[in-house]
């Protein structure tokens, strides 16, 4: 069914929905669904916001009494575990990925919608057991967020190596199961059911984005699949895939033999690196398309902005191993992980200069939106340079495992995706909702965050290099980390700054969507496909026929254009000039 | 479209409190680390690799304050210039030019041959094992605590195998363990070239000398090995730098160096593995 229509945008693939759930609940719709796996991820950052609150309360007032030493380590392996894998990847390529590639390149629907249904769901499905874990004896996993073995293999090792850790893996394991439906679905889709005249030189960066992050998270995600199920194994079926022998535990011999637990870390950090770019690659398009369409002027370089995207996606591939420089892995190979890691930053760059030169003598709307994308460019500068230092593996010996690290990843990954998924939302709320957000309560929020983010992580970069090590619930017993206690207090202010920001977004999200005035169908005076469907698009994106594309994604400012902006999908007779692209 | 659908005409125009707030990031930026090297800075040094490691990380400091500072430069220059000054104004249509992008492609791409080279050169003299003369010791980690062990007189250390069921694994049929003295001290000698065999009895943990700038996890069933010179006689802290269960926060320890004397007189004066074998053999 789906791929008879594959190759024929104008076909619907499925009925008008009828009832109740079938429109918004089990909806095949992709719309609804990105609609679905945005909010989800939305709740669910409200825990891990929450979680971080407390072990910022716990490390600014160590004798506070919120975590013991034993839910704190269930805390900061949950905040990791919440953020990255039910936040930040959802939100981007569930939520963005599903409500915009179809409507940015013309095709009524996914590819394949049953399986795009069942990709949400299997989402929700494992939720349930992440969530369980903090009800079960021992709580939630103790490891952090990686998870190595034997911490995580053998259960007397921690408290939450018990029920708590099969829980994770069995929750981890389903969601990369539902990432893989989603991942194939978006990759056929881009690639298949493109409007007439959509090519890819025409594609807005964000569905380039999407395309490359989609490539990725297929060829990562089955990899820490199988080294997840391959833990679950080592723990309850007696097979030591990562547990060597003669290892005690208390008194006691711990009965494994043959194992080698620098295995997980490899496979482990074969799907950890793309994931990072996973998330940041969404922001990086959709951060593009907002620069470009708020500063009147076409974003600059596309072409080297999707090379650049091309060979971030590659090179994520190469450098996995500058997490491991000092855990054991042979030193000459951190030799070569060190050369592939510093070779990301010439794309990094590139793309960053280009943002500035979008910028540059543009005609600038400071739109709630464009703040965080500015924003943006600011955090991801302050977090990605760190990566400099972190990348040399010699350097990484006084820094690994420290505080500067949990800077670097912060603002260059969460912060900076953070405010990807803000952009998008005050940018596209319109279209999904049919109503504006509210843009002083979206100014309080950006400020807030901005303002925060800098106060919580920056000063992490201090607390690492004066030797503050992390995971650690107190660190009293250290007189060179008690000597930041003040930092440690800004930190914790600054982090609830952010966490106050949120709530007024959350507020103003509500707000909007009942208070918000009325959208019409291009507010921004975009350029792009989704913005010629009516507000909210119908099932099915468009009345009438799909609108063929004529030129690229980006003629703002046109020189003997009438308007400021062109739209892919108006035709050259109308729109009185001929673009290049 | 009708003018009144134009949000763009809606939102803030003024991009002057954003630039000043971008600037004032890059000013505070600057401010603080400048601050806090007088006062939070790496611990005093007291090995004599962590001198090319704290030299690299200054030279990498200035590079990247540089260019954190031209990004946010420009950036609050951009948006206090550029915003939209009403109907009249036009943004320029630029969208790419070859020369300047091939500009910050190539400038970022010979930099970081620079460094890339620079980083592994010195990574690999961090780890080319000293010669024989080099003062060995095995510093071990359990659940939550650190000892050594140290070969003897034979200079050796007894042979570990994961198949001996014993803590740390270390097999007493080999002669060379004889002599072998395992202690809750570890200690070093000044200005000797110490090669540390780092061993764990559990789970993963992590050998971390902030005064030393040395790291290396200690691996489950693995002898993983770390190099280090130290340059300075005293009493410095070792943390536990990886999450090994409830206790990780707490797992604090301490390496003395001494002069090679002092560690003479002590040594000989603990009880090696055979000693302590003897008493209970006795008891039987």
């Amino acid at each position: 069914m789906a791929t008879a229509t594959a190759a024929h945008p104008d076909a619907h693939a499925h009925e008008d929905p009828q009832s109740f759930v079938s429109k918004y609940i089990f909806s095949y719709d992709h719309k609804v669904i990105g609609v679905q796996y945005l909010i989800t991820s939305l709740f669910m950052m409200l825990i891990g916001g929450a979680l971080a609150m407390a072990i910022r309360t716990q490390l600014a007032w160590p004798n506070s009494g919120v975590l013991k030493a034993d839910s704190y380590l269930a805390a900061i392996s949950m905040h990791g575990t919440i953020m990255i894998f039910f936040v930040l990847t959802p939100a981007l390529i569930g939520g963005f990925g599903n409500f915009l590639i179809p409507l940015k390149i013309g095709a009524r629907d996914m590819a394949f919608p049953f399986i795009n249904m069942l990709s949400y769901w299997t989402y929700v499905v494992s939720i349930i057991p992440l969530l369980a874990s903090f009800f079960v004896p021992g709580g939630p996993l103790s490891g952090g967020w990686t998870a190595y073995p034997p911490l995580s293999a053998l259960r007397g090792a921690a408290p939450g190596s018990g029920l708590g850790q099969d829980l994770w893996l069995l929750s981890i394991a389903i969601f990369l199961i539902s990432s893989l439906f989603g991942s194939l679905n978006y990759l056929t889709t881009i690639l298949q059911m493109r409007v007439r005249g959509m090519t890819f030189w025409r594609l807005p960066l964000t569905v380039w984005s999407l395309f490359i992050a989609s490539v990725l998270a297929l060829l990562s995600f089955p990899v820490v699949t199988g080294g997840a199920l391959l833990l679950l194994l080592d723990r309850i079926a007696g097979t030591s895939f990562y547990v060597p022998a003669g290892l005690f535990l208390g008194g006691q011999l711990v009965d494994h033999k043959g194992g080698n637990p620098l295995l997980y870390q490899h496979l482990f950090w074969f799907m950890g690196h793309p994931e990072v770019y996973i998330v940041i690659l969404p922001p990086m398009g959709m951060v593009s398309d907002t620069l470009a369409n708020f500063a009147r002027k076409p974003i600059f370089g596309y072409k080297a902005m999707v090379v650049s995207m091309l060979a971030i996606g590659v090179l994520s591939f190469l450098v996995w191993g500058h997490h491991m420089y000092v855990t054991g892995m042979h030193p000459m190979l951190g030799t070569a992980f060190a050369a592939m890691t510093l070779a990301i930053a010439i794309p990094s760059a590139v793309k960053t200069f280009n943002w500035m030169a979008t910028l540059w003598r543009g005609k600038i709307y400071f739109s709630t939106s464009m703040l965080f994308s500015i924003g943006f460019i600011s955090l991801f500068t302050a977090g990605g340079l760190t990566g400099i230092f972190l990348g040399n593996a010699a350097l990484d010996i006084a820094l690994h495992n420290t505080y500067f690290v949990i800077g670097h990843f912060h603002l260059v990954m969460g912060a900076a995706a953070l405010f990807g998924i803000f952009t998008g939302v005050y940018y596209w709320f319109p279209k999904m909702f049919g109503r504006m957000m509210h843009e002083g309560m979206g100014r309080v929020h950006f400020w807030l965050s901005l303002i925060g983010l800098y106060g919580t992580f920056f000063p992490m970069y201090i607390l690492g290099i004066g030797g503050m090590h992390r995971r650690i619930f107190s660190f009293e017993a250290f007189g060179y980390i008690t000597r930041m206690h003040d930092i440690n207090i800004v930190i914790t202010i600054s982090a609830f700054m952010i966490f106050i920001g949120g709530l007024v977004f959350a507020y103003n999200l509500i707000w909007s969507l009942t208070h918000g005035p009325n959208s019409a169908d291009n507010p921004w005076r975009a350029t792009t496909l989704e913005w010629s469907t009516p507000t909210p698009p119908p099932h099915g994106n468009w009345v009438g026929e799909v609108p063929a594309v004529h030129r690229g994604a980006y003629e703002y400012s046109v020189p003997g254009a009438k308007d400021d902006y062109i739209p892919q999908w108006v035709t050259p007779q109308k729109a009185g000039v001929v673009t290049e692209h | 479209m009708s003018q009144a659908d134009n949000q763009l005409e809606r939102v803030q125009r003024s991009g002057l409190s954003l630039g000043l707030l971008i600037w004032s990031f890059m000013i505070v930026g600057v401010i603080s680390i400048l601050y806090a090297r007088d006062r939070w800075w790496f611990l005093p040094l007291a090995s004599q690799h962590g001198a090319e490691i704290d030299r690299m990380f200054d030279i990498i400091l200035v590079l990247t304050g540089a260019m954190f500072i031209l990004v946010h430069a420009l950036l609050g220059y951009f948006v206090i210039q550029y915003r939209s000054r009403g109907a009249a104004s036009k943004a320029h249509y630029f969208p790419h030019n070859v020369v300047l992008e091939l500009t910050y492609t190539i400038l970022p791409g010979l930099a970081m041959l620079g460094l890339s080279v620079a980083g592994i050169l010195l990574w690999s003299n961090i780890h080319r094992p000293p010669g024989p003369d080099a003062f060995v010791v095995e510093v071990r980690a359990e659940q939550f605590g650190w000892s050594a062990r140290y070969p003897g007189a034979d200079g050796v250390l007894g042979r570990t195998d994961n198949d001996v069921a014993e803590p740390y694994n270390v097999d007493r049929k080999d002669p060379a363990s004889r002599d072998d003295v395992v202690n809750s001290e570890i200690r070093v000698v000044v200005n000797r070239p110490v090669r540390t065999l780092l061993r764990t009895r559990d789970v993963i943990h992590e050998f971390y000398v902030p005064a030393f700038r040395t790291k290396r996890y200690m691996l489950s069933g693995v002898s993983n090995e770390t190099y280090f010179t130290p340059t300075r006689t005293g009493t410095y802290d070792i943390a536990c730098g990886f999450v090994c269960g409830v206790g990780h926060y707490a797992m604090r320890g301490q390496i003395q160096v001494v002069t090679q004397a002092e560690f003479d007189t002590w040594v000989k004066q603990q009880k090696t593995l055979a000693d302590a074998a003897a008493p209970r053999g006795a008891a039987r």
